[in-house]
């Protein structure tokens, strides 16, 4: 009898030895995921307890907290603020938009119809986020084809006075906070419809059939029973949205006027003025505000159903 | 002195799936108070039946009435039935209790009589104390419980019972049976039951339902269905019986027409032992045995032709007399009045 081969030799020798196998497998991700993910980041919140020095120019390497109260100063208060207000719109409107159509593909739609949906989702995932926002402008700009056929509906004054609104109006919607977030609802929305679709998937039918058995309409089911077990892919996707939303640059800077957002600021701090503490200190709080958002989550029974 | 309407009614009932008949023109009624199992393979249709009283499908002809009353196309939530479900179907997110109290909740019955309610079935079910568990926590024979208690808390004038014990062990489904057939007689609400395991049929029903093919094919009495089977298909699946036809049923009972005979009326006797008057006999040889412990299962093959399984009490004989039979010639023998005419379905 001939001796064994030696990648034959190699799977009985890794076949005995299941954790060898696994530490072997698991080797690279980790070590992707440990030391230049969690390394980075956890770096980048060192940096954030340094200081800059204003009249060098240099980076202080001394533990302080000054760097944090610069960023509480009313200009950068207002460009977090309003980042999340942003991303927390952009959530609701994502979450309200998804959910017909998710429910629509997980329990109405024949497998053909869902295919051609899944395909209609995913496509513009296919093209760049950047041709698709630069789009956009064009879309809404005030020679575009949404003023065009608002023009041609006879509603412009609904828009005009839409863009009146103090604060998230302006001149166009290509240059106005509006317009940024019926951007950010067009290129997160599938992000939260997947999971959602998902969520829906995993109910089971027996489970509507029973709560209706029980005497529940419709209405009731929904409310108590297809709501509740949905909820899960709903925070999931509004993780997506939300943190997406948190820290683009590209949006604001596309369709935005002076007001800056978070990403904006990041960019801004560590690129031209070099100030590495303040710009890591602004990307700490898209991190804080997202835990947040998850232990609230937690607390509410969203991941009750898993 | 006027008869109270049956619990559930079938007028010509069928459902239709595209070129499938589910359900094939069905006429039944179901009295009030009765335990009723719609008993067949799968895909015979009974599970439809089941869904078309429950209001969870609606019959494509014909008619459905609950104690008199038209359902037909009436949704489930206005249809005075519960379900107690194959896979059970309790609410994940809520506890054992919340699932329980749903039905109250959402008549709005007020808290504290629903909790009472609650706390009253779960005892019922043998289930007190576990309020607070999610389903996840609890054990295969638990949830059941909590399914019935679900169910039975609304205090239906009709309960459907879809293959509740399938997925339950041999024990627990025997306790089971014994447990749901003494809570129907408690409650005294009219039990509709689904099943494809005959044994279950026969232990807990007053009448039974055969269905084949989407049609119901004989309605009666766990004895009737036994005894007086009405077609092969009946004879067949509700026990093991023995088909016999064309020159066995000439050379044994003097007439080409198929009748059945159950394995347990045959004796087994010597070669060219005496048949007395009103017996039947055929000769033949045994060809294969089975010792199964209380009982043995012998396979005859006879001189005229086919074959009859043969099942004994194992009173005296050992597994090795058992075992010595095997290519023994016998005579068997059987009264006439066992054997059974049947129709043959195609």
């Amino acid at each position: 009898m001939s001796t064994p081969s030696l990648s034959r030799r190699l799977s009985t020798y890794l076949y005995r030895r299941p954790v060898l196998a696994l530490t072997l497998l698991l080797a690279p991700p980790l070590v992707w995921l440990g030391v230049v993910y969690l390394g980075s980041l956890f770096s980048l919140l060192v940096q954030s307890f340094f200081s800059l020095d204003g009249f060098t120019g240099q980076v202080v390497r001394r533990f302080t907290l000054a760097t944090y109260r610069d960023l509480f100063t009313r200009a950068n208060l207002d460009i977090i603020l309003r980042t999340a207000g942003m991303a927390a719109s952009v959530t609701v409107a994502a979450a309200a938009a998804a959910f017909p159509l998710a429910l629509y593909m997980a329990r109405y739609a024949s497998p053909r119809m869902k295919a051609f949906l899944y395909l209609a989702i995913l496509l513009p995932l296919w093209s760049s986020y950047l041709v698709r926002v630069y789009s956009w402008k064009l879309i809404l700009a005030r020679e575009g084809i949404l003023n065009w056929t608002v023009t041609q509906l006879r509603i412009e004054g609904l828009l005009a006075s839409l863009l009146a609104l103090p604060g998230i109006g302006g001149p166009s919607l290509s240059v106005s906070l509006l317009g940024m977030f019926i951007v950010y609802l067009y290129v997160w929305l599938p992000y939260m419809i997947l999971p959602v679709e998902a969520a829906l998937e995993r109910v089971p039918e027996s489970l509507l059939e029973a709560s209706s058995d029980l005497g529940a309409r419709p209405r009731e089911t929904f409310r108590r029973i297809i709501l509740p077990l949905a909820l899960p892919g709903v925070v999931a996707g509004s993780i997506f949205t939300f943190s997406l939303t948190l820290g683009d640059f590209i949006v604001p800077y596309a369709l935005g006027n002076s007001a800056l957002f978070i990403g904006q600021a990041v960019l801004a701090h560590q690129g031209t003025a070099g100030n590495i503490p303040l710009a890591a200190a602004f990307t700490v709080v898209p991190t804080v505000i997202m835990a947040i958002y998850l232990t609230a989550a937690k607390r509410a029974g969203a991941f009750d159903a898993l | 002195m006027t008869t109270p309407p049956p619990a559930v009614r079938f007028v010509r009932v069928s459902r239709h799936f595209g070129d499938v008949r589910a359900v094939d023109d069905v006429t039944l009624d179901i009295l009030d108070g009765e335990f009723f199992t719609l008993l067949g393979p799968s895909g015979s249709g009974k599970t439809t039946c089941l869904r078309l009283i429950a209001g969870f499908d609606h019959p494509s002809e014909g008619r459905i009435e609950l104690h008199g009353v038209e359902v037909s196309t009436l949704p489930p939530y206005e249809r005075d039935v519960n379900t107690v479900f194959q896979d059970y179907a309790l609410f994940p997110h809520m506890t054992v209790a919340e699932n329980v109290a749903y039905g109250l909740v959402i008549k709005k019955v007020p808290p504290r009589e629903r909790q009472e309610r609650v706390a009253e079935m779960l005892a019922m079910v043998q289930l007190p104390g576990l309020g607070h568990r999610k389903p996840t926590q609890l054990s295969g024979g638990q949830r059941q419980r909590v399914a019935l208690a679900r169910a039975l808390v609304n205090r239906p004038r009709v309960l459907l019972l879809d293959e509740p014990l399938g997925a339950l062990d041999l024990k627990l489904r025997q306790q089971m049976q014994s447990e749901l057939k003494a809570l129907q007689q408690q409650v005294g609400i009219t039990f509709v039951y689904v099943t494809h395991d005959q044994d279950e049929a026969l232990t807990m029903s007053d009448r039974i339902g055969v269905f084949n093919h989407g049609r119901l094919v004989q309605v009666g009495t766990p004895a009737e269905i036994y005894e007086r089977p009405a077609t092969d298909f009946v004879a067949g699946f509700v026990g093991v019986s023995n088909l016999v036809s064309g020159d066995a049923a000439v050379a044994v009972a003097g007439s080409p027409l198929t009748f059945t005979i159950r394995p347990e009326k045959i004796l087994i006797r010597e070669a060219g032992a005496a048949v007395s008057d009103g017996m039947c006999a055929a000769d033949g040889w045994i060809r294969d045995v089975v010792y199964l412990g209380a009982h043995t299962r012998y396979r005859v093959e006879l001189a005229a032709g086919g074959e009859l399984t043969v099942i004994e009490q194992n009173v005296e004989a050992t597994p090795a007399d058992v075992r010595a039979a095997r290519g023994r010639s016998v005579r068997l023998l059987w009264h006439r009045a066992h054997n059974r005419l049947v129709a043959t379905q195609p």
